[in-house]
């Protein structure tokens, strides 16, 4: 019944209904909070309340039956304490020091979930304080040492031509220092697992996560299991937004220990303030930019210090670096540059993956710069973007040669047209003159790359498998999670498409790491690029499969092709194809001097926001917002425009709205009425709107998408007020109380400036 | 979880829940929300917050929208609870489900419940919202997905379809 566009030609490109999507409008998908196993446990997690100590005394509140529960401490990990990802920094539970305040300390499970919460508070820690480090500037200083031997998790040095040499001729420097602030990714599922345990299996983690394989990688190394001793399996996932990368293997871990200990099933759920206060959020950034531009706004070199706020422990820190340095140049050509970046370490808990991952925050510091060049050669926001797009043949500030046949000038003015920019832009100009309600218009040109960084997939290796059945039935066998992104249909359109079957004969398993293979992670705008690519392939594997055996001809028929595979499963019992991810020819990078193509394909856009500042209440609202980009082929277009939505309300977010409290590295404002995302009446209408250029690498042209649209819309936005009020914000989140202090800054400096000409 | 609801003495709570009549034995500070999902199994509703600002442990009590976790279920004793299982009795006077798959209203289905018992409950006030109804309707229920762009686009497109029937 809700078939009507499964009969066209083309799957691909078609909005076909969501996969689970009928579960999940009638309420039927599992999380895995709807779980109950037999004889399950609740596990609970207590935690550190200072932000650096060593642990000196654990104490149990003796009114509590202690016997009733299941305690376990780092004494109790049959393997390594660490929770494995890229350096085993972390520990699963901290046992002699504490990094950050809410570090897991010690475990407790119960039948009764009311009375293991209650228990929490009955365990009391003593510590002997160290002297904790709660900003950058204290980090560099490294007075205080609290990781490693400089307080530095990683750094990076990208240099483009010679970028000291265009600082004597150059007509014009600009500097600026630009900030932006932690940001929830707020998934409104909170973080979850269930653990189970026997001897002959091993252990089996049901969970609400993004990445299988770095769990199951993980639980190996905590318990000290070989491989096919681990089980991970992904459930109906309730928002991720890159929160739920690297948190599970936590709590994974933790439920994990407790499962292990008792013999039984142990689920544990964080309620909404644990999860806010514990887990990972987007880490807090820094940017300096010193630019060289001629007489007509030409960019002739320039330097960018970036720097991010990684918390406690490395976790990935160094990956989120990466991307945000090789996107602090933004889409623009720069003859020279030199750009320095590093992640430091800071007491708080550990700053993590967020759709962006880096990109969001060096790109709002060179869109915001971007208008300051402008102001300070007198060129208007869009000529000074014009007069320095990258174009097709240039090279990025990594060297990575422009192949593709973008235009930017076009995304432009096509964006300008789209939002009318140039009208309102005179209109808003002559109505602020009166009134406390200023308009502005502002806009941000950037760039998304798809996958993972450099030689990142030739590392990761990514395996996909199709397998058909007796009856034609097709699944697709990934570790690429749903959580909301359309990860389900769109591979299974594309195995369709490939196989010239019916969408609805295509399924797609649960990813279960016992039954799929490794794809890799579902992050970094990867999955429809990569992995759909990879499912293309191994589709066309099966129908290689059963022309090879003579069962199929070249033009088949949704019939020839379920009687072939009903003969090809009775003669040899099961039909598979795999395929493995195989690194283009010209894809070219160097690790060390941070070198060459970053990434297979850019996505492209331009983003143009509209806005009130009300000079009474100082709120900004969005009142306007157009999203143009180019993503190559849009698979599906409800599900691409839903993702370019949602990821510019969360922009929104990021830039007017979500601000994370701190107080000794702890987040105070922990809860979602006083930590504030955008409702329903808050937001703007977003228009999308999409080129589609095409790119050699993804499966049918597509690019990724699912990161770009967090880029934009915090520089636009800061753009549009500046506009308005003629007053510069350099830090976001800007909150009223934060233009409020802003404008009254801004106030005194004039005060200051005009008494200093009065009395000369 | 409210820890002070496990305390007290159980009592008895008769009510209807989609339709049928139901009697648990529950504190009576338990929340509404914890008996749904816990002991009538009816796991469609969700918790997101706990405080009651994210809407995704929407119910219709009595016909109105409320946050299950803010309803101690003693306080509905006697009433008459619809959840999101329940829509599926009078399917076709609630477009609603169909028009979320449709229009893209559903990503990660979290808030989705609660989102479409809002609508719902919108819908039988006003069967012909504006946008500006349909933004007020939904100002409780939050969702991180989508931006909400395709939820308006969802209501619009079951309000359209119910008004046809």
């Amino acid at each position: 019944m809700r078939s009507a566009s499964l009969q066209e030609r083309h799957i691909v490109g078609a909005s076909v209904p969501r996969k689970e999507g009928w579960d999940k409008v009638t309420g039927a998908s599992r999380y895995v909070d709807d779980v109950v196993l037999p004889g399950m446990l609740y596990g609970a997690t207590v935690r550190s309340n200072v932000a650096r100590g060593k642990i000196r005394k654990i104490s149990f509140d003796s009114t509590v039956r202690w016997n009733d529960f299941v305690i376990v401490t780092a004494k109790d990990i049959p393997g390594k304490n660490c929770i494995s990802l890229i350096l085993d920094d972390q520990p699963c539970l901290a046992s002699e020091t504490v990094n950050h305040p809410e570090e897991p300390i010690l475990l407790l499970a119960h039948t009764d979930r009311h009375k293991v919460q209650n228990a929490v508070d009955a365990v009391s820690i003593e510590y002997d304080p160290l002297p904790p480090v709660h900003t950058l500037e204290e980090s560099e200083r490294q007075s205080t040492i609290i990781w490693g031997a400089d307080n530095t998790f990683k750094t990076f040095l990208v240099e483009k031509g010679d970028v000291d040499a265009v600082w004597k001729e150059a007509p014009l420097i600009v500097e600026g220092e630009y900030f932006t602030g932690a940001q929830e990714q707020l998934y409104i599922e909170n973080n979850g697992v269930i653990a189970a345990f026997d001897p002959e299996n091993g252990i089996t983690v049901w969970g609400s996560l993004q990445c299988p394989y770095y769990v199951h990688k993980a639980l190996m190394v905590l318990c000290g299991l070989p491989e096919e001793k681990v089980r991970v399996v992904q459930m109906e996932t309730g928002g991720a937004f890159g929160g739920k990368e690297e948190y599970p293997s936590m709590i994974a871990g933790h439920a994990a220990l407790l499962a292990i200990k008792s013999g039984r099933p142990v689920k544990i759920v964080y309620d909404r303030m644990e999860d806010m206060v514990a887990t990972t959020k987007r880490h807090p950034s820094r940017t300096l930019h010193r630019t060289a531009v001629d007489k007509n706004g030409k960019i002739l070199g320039g330097e960018i210090e970036f720097t991010i706020d990684g918390g406690a422990y490395a976790t990935l820190s160094s990956v989120v670096l990466s991307r945000g340095t090789i996107h602090a140049g933004g889409p623009y050509y720069w003859p020279s540059v030199r750009i320095r970046t590093k992640a430091l370490a800071t007491n708080t808990p550990p700053h993590g993956a967020f759709r962006g991952f880096g990109a969001p925050q060096s790109l709002f510091a060179m869109e915001r710069h971007m208008d300051r060049i402008a102001q300070a050669v007198g060129i208007s926001p869009v000529e000074v973007r014009r007069r320095n797009f990258l174009k097709p043949g240039q090279t990025t500030t990594t060297q990575q040669v422009i192949r593709e046949e973008i235009d930017l000038n076009h995304l432009l003015d096509r964006a300008l047209e789209l939002s009318d920019y140039a009208r309102k832009k005179t209109r808003f100009a002559e109505e602020n003159k009166a009134g406390m309600r200023k308009k502005g218009i502002g806009i941000a040109a950037f760039l998304h790359g798809a996958g993972f960084t450099g030689s990142g997939e030739r590392y990761l290796n990514s395996l996909v498998g199709v397998e058909a059945g007796a009856d034609g039935s097709v699944r697709v066998l990934v570790s690429s999670a749903e959580f909301g992104q359309g990860t389900n249909t769109v591979l299974c359109q594309i195995a369709a498409e490939a196989l010239g079957l019916p969408y609805e004969s295509v399924a797609i398993a649960q990813p279960d790491t016992t039954v799929v293979p490794n794809s890799g992670p579902t992050v970094a705008s990867r999955t429809a690029m990569i992995v759909g690519k990879l499912v293309q392939a191994a589709a066309q594997g099966i129908k290689q499969t059963l022309t090879t055996a003579g069962l199929l001809g070249d033009a088949c028929t949704p019939e020839d092709f379920r009687a072939a595979c009903r003969k090809y499963i009775a003669a040899r019992g099961e039909l598979k194809a795999y395929a493995r991810y195989e690194a283009p020819g010209d894809v070219h990078w160097d690790d060390e001097k941070y070198q060459g193509e970053a990434y297979a394909a850019f996505a492209w856009a331009v983003y143009v926001a509209e806005v009130t500042v009300d000079l009474t209440t100082y709120a900004v609202t969005v009142d306007d917002f157009v999203a143009l980009q180019e993503v190559g082929k849009v698979l599906h277009p409800v599900l691409a425009k839903g993702q370019i939505t949602g990821g510019v309300a969360q922009a929104i977010g990021f830039a007017l709205y979500e601000k994370v409290v701190w107080q000794n590295g702890r987040m105070i404002n922990n809860q979602m009425t006083n930590y504030i995302m955008p409702t329903s009446v808050d937001l703007p209408l977003i228009r999308v709107f999409f080129e589609e250029l095409g790119n050699v690498h993804g499966a049918h042209g597509a690019k990724g998408i699912g990161e770009l649209p967090m880029d934009g819309p915090a520089p636009a936005i800061v753009n549009a007020v500046e506009d308005a009020i003629g007053v510069r914000f350099h830090s976001i989140p800007l909150l009223p109380e934060d233009l409020f202090e802003g404008l009254r800054l801004e106030s005194l400096e004039r005060e200051a400036t005009s008494s200093t000409r009065g009395t000369a | 979880m409210n820890p002070s609801a496990g305390t007290g003495a159980k009592c008895e709570v008769l009510f209807t829940v989609n339709g049928e009549t139901k009697k648990v034995l529950a504190y009576p500070m338990e929340r509404l929300l914890d008996v749904l999902r816990n002991e009538l199994e009816l796991t469609g509703t969700k918790e997101g917050c706990g405080e009651g600002e994210c809407g995704s442990c929407s119910v219709l009590l009595d016909g109105m929208l409320v946050n299950s976790c803010l309803v101690p279920v003693g306080q509905a004793k006697g009433a008459s609870i619809v959840t999101i299982e329940g829509l599926s009795s009078h399917a076709s006077m609630h477009p609603v489900r169909e028009a979320f798959l449709e229009c893209g209203g559903a990503q990660c289905g979290i808030c989705t419940p609660g989102m479409i018992l809002a609508a719902v409950h919108l819908l039988e006030k006003k069967p012909e919202p504006t946008l500006a109804d349909i933004r007020e309707g939904l100002a409780g229920n939050l969702c991180r997905c989508t931006g909400y762009m395709q939820i308006f686009d969802a209501v619009a497109w079951a309000a359209r379809r119910r008004v046809a029937q």
